[in-house]
């Protein structure tokens, strides 16, 4: 089984000390202080494309739409067992939206005979959750989105558990080739091994530009792009908690009372 | 404007309250409410959704008994090539994120996602969106069209009580042949566990902010001596830290405790979701732009690994 599976570098935004700040531009955040991890649901994608090719064989090929940098997420996926890379690179891209990156994405894997192509549900740093879905359809493939369980029917075929709202399984057969978008929380993503991470130092990463897609160039980036994000604005806050001032003594002492107050304890 | 068409969400026999919010949204934009409802046996659910709309569309055939996204797909296209509508609503939710991608794509026509807020100018929809969790927020530029597909927020916006009378029509399924690449096999419900956590008094919560496993015992102990259950965000639940039953939010529980004790939790729109109908809510976490403060009434801006023994010692100290 051939697959295909597509990653984001995003910033760490779990980390609390990642501050999002608005530059200049309006349309861009500051990025020098960011530091930059795997998207959480592409790193399910990617321990699912390794599970799938240690059962039943085939190979897995890592495919990114970044700058450089974003040759620390490949290269760890290569690390975990992936066997070959895509990275598409070109300043023409920049401001893509769902629809040119779909497109990108579409350009690295249309003529690769792959039989399954997975993608993280959603992005933690643009949320929109659709660039997989709208990948399948550029691709003329059926999918399947939020999938949390994947199993070979045969050949040809796979039963996915999709999750909804409430935790709530859709179990679906679904006909290979196809796409589909992984949920987290399906798999236990491991971590690379030295060995991998030695290997996959030596693995080449295909680069490919606007030239080498075969893309116009007002098919890519905002020119080829259908709703584009036009402006970032600071939002609204509703009326915050009353925060309790002090070291953890003072406010842990301040917070039992309050939950004493309140016969809460 | 044009006519906003607004697809019905439905599951296991019950109608999804994202419909009414929807519907709820499309009469505040003004123009001509078009419910668009895919089922098998849903006089009932066309007759509420009457209330909300100006007209619903029903389709009621056996290939709809059960969602699948590609034939909703199918359906949809055809609908929006036939009705014309100046803007279609989906619910960016486990159905419609589905759907939205593919079906913007088969029709040519510009499409967003988990949108938050709507507002018509003219003949275009002006989408807010959300960034980087909930940090800043964001405004979608649509390309001109005849038509635009929006997916929006489930519990973006409350749903009103209606007020309309629509004339309910059924029309025949536009898709004549059956869906053969993707099958509806079954549902398989949530496990549940030894606790139901929609039932519990008080909650102390965990989130990613307890960092590692081996800070859960400190966290049970608090919980021990406060007679709370633990429950938790979905980053902890992945993590195996917690089962998945005790997991809160949108693809979780959603609680109402009188108290719900969030440590570490950031305050995902996923997760609120599932908590803000608590009666209190006191939140501790590290980074004072968590948006978890905004739906807090107490907060306490400091490592939870310092707070939480401090407070396990208070609270000891109450019980004598």
């Amino acid at each position: 089984m051939n697959i295909v599976v597509c990653v984001k570098q995003v910033p760490d935004t779990s980390d609390p000390d990642t501050e999002v700040h608005i530059d200049g531009t309006g349309r861009g955040v500051d990025q020098s202080k960011f530091s930059f991890v795997i998207n959480d649901a592409d790193n399910y994608a990617v321990e699912e494309a390794i599970l799938l090719k240690e059962k039943h064989g085939g190979e897995v090929t890592v495919v990114n739409i970044g700058p450089e940098a974003a040759n620390q997420v490949i290269r760890m996926a290569l690390a975990k067992g992936g066997d070959a890379a895509i990275r598409l690179d070109d300043e023409k891209f920049a401001f893509s939206d769902v629809l040119a990156t779909a497109r990108l994405l579409q350009s690295a894997v249309k003529d690769g005979g792959f039989d399954l192509i997975m993608a993280g549900c959603l992005a933690s740093d643009d949320g929109y959750g659709a660039v997989g879905v709208t990948l399948a359809q550029l691709l003329g493939l059926p999918h399947a989105a939020m999938v949390k369980t994947v199993e070979v029917i045969d050949d040809k075929k796979l039963k996915v558990g999709r999750e909804l709202e409430g935790g709530l399984l859709e179990m679906n057969e679904i006909e290979m080739p196809c796409v589909l978008t992984i949920q987290t929380g399906g798999n236990e993503p491991r971590y690379a091994s030295f060995k991998g991470i030695r290997e996959a130092s030596k693995k080449e990463i295909k680069v490919m530009d606007l030239g080498a897609t075969g893309l116009a160039e007002d098919q890519v980036g905002e020119a080829g792009s259908c709703a584009i994000m036009a402006q970032y604005s600071v939002p609204e806050v509703g009326e915050l908690a009353e925060i309790l001032e002090g070291d953890p003594g003072t406010t842990s002492a301040r917070l039992a009372e309050i939950l004493k107050e309140k016969g809460l304890v | 404007m044009g006519d906003i068409l607004v697809l019905a969400e439905h599951r296991q026999g019950e109608l999804r309250e994202v419909t009414l919010e929807l519907l709820t949204l499309a009469g505040q934009l003004g123009g001509n409410v078009v419910a668009l409802l895919l089922g098998s046996g849903v006089d009932d659910f066309a007759g509420k959704i009457a209330g909300y709309a100006d007209k619903v569309l029903v389709v009621d055939d056996p290939m709809f008994a059960n969602f699948n996204g590609m034939a909703y797909q199918a359906a949809l296209a055809e609908i929006i090539k036939s009705e014309k509508p100046g803007l279609v609503l989906i619910g960016n939710t486990g159905q419609g994120m589905d759907v939205i991608g593919a079906l913007a794509v088969e029709l040519g026509l510009p499409f967003t996602t988990d949108a938050v807020a709507v507002k018509m100018e003219g003949d275009k929809p002006e989408v807010t969106r959300q960034y980087y969790g909930g940090k800043i927020d964001g405004t979608i530029d649509f390309k001109d069209a005849d038509t635009y597909i929006v997916g929006m927020r489930e519990a973006a916006i409350p749903a009103g009580e209606g007020g309309k009378s629509g004339e309910v029509a059924k029309i025949d399924n536009p898709v004549t042949s059956e869906i053969t690449a993707r099958k509806f096999l079954e549902y398989v419900e949530a496990a549940i566990g030894d606790v139901d956590i929609t039932q519990s008094t008080l909650l102390v919560s965990v989130g990613r902010g307890i960092r590692e496993d081996k800070n859960m015992p400190m966290m049970e102990e608090l919980a021990g001596l406060m007679g709370a259950d633990i429950s938790g965000s979905r980053a902890v639940v992945d993590a195996g830290w917690l089962p998945t039953d005790r997991q809160v939010g949108i693809s979780g529980k959603t609680v109402k405790p009188k108290l719900y004790l969030a440590l570490g939790i950031s305050g995902a729109f996923q997760h609120v979701t599932g908590m803000k109908g608590s009666d209190l809510v006191v939140a501790i976490n590290k980074d004072p732009d968590a948006p978890i403060f905004q739906y807090a009434d107490y907060g306490i801006v400091d490592d939870l690994l310092k707070v939480v023994p401090a407070l396990i010692d208070k609270l000891k100290e109450m019980k004598g």
